[in-house]
């Protein structure tokens, strides 16, 4: 510390021996909080730009497409009649198939290996491929959904496939998810009920569950949200882009919106971006309604629990 | 005697906590276990109702814990049958995160308990002296109460199950003095009626609510005696230097 006068400092602020060896650069830590938050808020900045950006720029191409016809009818070669009523109802089929299947399956891989699995090395062993699994390409699934249920168990290019395969490729997000929720429990409320002679099972179902269950519903809102806007996998377990029916059985062939937003921007006529990017709200707006339940879902359940 | 521990050695992994210690717990009386930090007090605590078994790697290495006469490591023993017999109240009070009223009521309703819930409830509340704070907000939150009353609410949980014996662990260590002045006077009340065996740093304290009182070092069993006696005239140098404050 530097001081002109080093009696009058003293004096005021009563300065010890140690205070010498403080070298406290107030200015330049300052100018570094400064800077940092400068260079945070700029990131989000950009982030919000581009969603804005891009949210104006379909809305701008699909918007006049958008009516009641678009979503009743069914694809065709001219723009002006094509319609998404097959893909939105093989959307809803597959991610409701693909919901049914991985939800019950995830949970319940999670509450094992966070709650009874021993922890051995084996355990971390599993643990740390099931964070892999999260890295793959969902085009893998794709070829996984195609030889193990497409042709093994014999199902066909249908939407149990396509089911299977996002419930697959969605499974490690439910359960990384679920367990994040699941530790984050007090383990004061586990010990309090083991501790009044309730089993495991007890424990588990009347506290730890519905403690996690906020968390563990938005892991599973974002995984469907995925699943619902992935086009790649299902090009490979066999989604076709002309279908004229509805889907009366699990074992119809199908279509999807991202299969269809696909197919129709890669086409070379004016009018068919526009129909994809109306397809587009579509899916956006399907998605955010989805997300809005699960928050208002999570709110009134943490009101419920809190700690 | 109720609880009772012989030649217990404890260990988690290849670390032994406990050596060779033995302990009885009598009917209505308070027992406190002192001694410095991680002198093995709350892991012999808790081996009596068996909560050790959610420790990783924590095991039996010899001896025997018995309640009332029962093999606790027994494997024909369902440690969920000792655990209903055996209550505990933590250091940290641990409410569930739902109402007074389900605060108490669980623990009997999962154990099949067919009486008269509402008085369940106000009975244990009352002995746990918390009834006269709480009696027109039992569907109030449990977690919305004092430090110190959400402790007494753990104790009412306790009691709620009618267990023979209450392990506490360190159950004043969370919370202020008046709080902790309440707890003390709880305790001394309880025991008329239960067997209670209390871990706990503060000296004075067990010296205040205890008939017995147990000194642990470095995982051996130093001095096990009646309370007036370890505190007024202690036979080992080492009880009387860890009561004199001289250490830990």
């Amino acid at each position: 510390m530097t001081s002109s006068d080093p009696q009058k400092t003293a004096a005021l602020t009563q300065t010890t021996e140690l205070d010498s060896q403080f070298v406290d650069n107030l200015t330049r830590r300052r100018l570094q909080a400064t800077l940092f938050h400068g260079i945070i808020s700029l990131a989000t900045a950009a982030v919000v730009t581009l969603l804005v950006l891009l949210l104006f720029k379909i809305w701008h191409d699909g918007q006049s497409y958008l009516n009641w016809d678009f979503l009743k009818n069914f694809p065709s070669r001219a723009a002006s009649r094509a319609g998404i009523a097959s893909a939105l109802a093989g959307s809803m089929a597959i991610i409701t198939m693909t919901a049914m299947i991985s939800v019950a399956l995830g949970i319940g891989a999670a509450l094992y290996l966070e709650e009874l699995a021993p922890k051995t090395r084996a355990g971390r062993f599993i643990e740390m491929n099931i964070a892999n699994l999260c890295g793959v390409p969902s085009l893998v699934y794709g070829i996984l959904g195609l030889a193990v249920f497409v042709r093994f168990f014999g199902f066909g290019r249908s939407i149990l496939a396509a089911g299977f395969t996002l419930a697959i490729m969605i499974l490690p997000i439910i359960i990384i998810a679920s367990r994040e929720s699941l530790r984050s429990v007090p383990n004061g409320i586990r010990m309090a009920a083991l501790a009044l002679g309730a089993t495991r099972w007890q424990t588990t179902w009347h506290h730890l569950l519905p403690a996690a269950a906020p968390g563990i519903l938005t892991g599973i809102i974002l995984a469907l949200s995925r699943a619902l806007g992935e086009a790649a996998p299902l090009i490979l377990v066999g989604g076709v882009t002309y279908i004229a029916f509805l889907p009366e059985s699990a074992f119809d062939s199908f279509t999807t919106l991202p299969i269809q937003i696909f197919n129709w921007a890669g086409r070379p006529q004016e009018e068919f971006h526009g129909i994809a990017a109306a397809a587009i709200i579509v899916l956006m707006g399907l998605v955010l309604m989805t997300n809005a339940l699960a928050i208002l879902i999570r709110s009134r359940m943490e009101r419920k629990h809190r700690w | 005697m109720v609880l009772s521990a012989k030649d217990v050695t404890l260990a988690y992994g290849e670390k032994r906590i406990v050596k060779n210690v033995s302990l009885d717990v009598g009917t209505a009386t308070v027992t406190a276990l002192i001694g410095p930090s991680g002198c093995g007090k709350s892991t012999l605590l808790r081996t009596f109702n068996r909560m050790n078994d959610f420790v990783p790697e924590f095991r039996l290495v010899s001896g025997q814990v018995t309640y009332r006469d029962l093999d606790v490591y027994s494997s024909k023993v369902d440690p969920v049958y000792i655990r209903r017999r055996v209550g505990m109240v933590f250091q940290k009070p641990n409410p569930f995160p739902s109402t007074i009223y389900k605060n108490i009521t669980w623990g009997p309703s999962i154990n099949g308990f067919v009486g008269d819930y509402d008085q369940l409830v106000e009975s244990s509340l009352r002995r746990a002296a918390l009834w006269d704070e709480v009696k027109d907000k039992l569907n109030s939150s449990g977690i919305a109460l004092s430090g110190g009353q959400q402790q007494r609410l753990c104790i009412a949980r306790a009691i709620a199950m009618d267990p023979d014996v209450i392990l506490m662990d360190e159950p004043c260590s969370a919370l202020d003095p008046a709080s902790t002045a309440r707890i003390e006077e709880l305790i001394k009340e309880l025991s008329e009626r239960y067997s209670i065996l209390i871990v706990t740093h503060n000296m004075q304290q067990a010296a205040r609510i205890s008939d017995h009182t147990a000194f642990m070092f470095q995982g051996e069993m130093v001095e096990y005696a009646a309370t007036k006696q370890i505190f007024n005239t202690p036979k080992q140098k080492l009880t009387e230097d860890y009561i004199m404050g001289r250490f830990g």
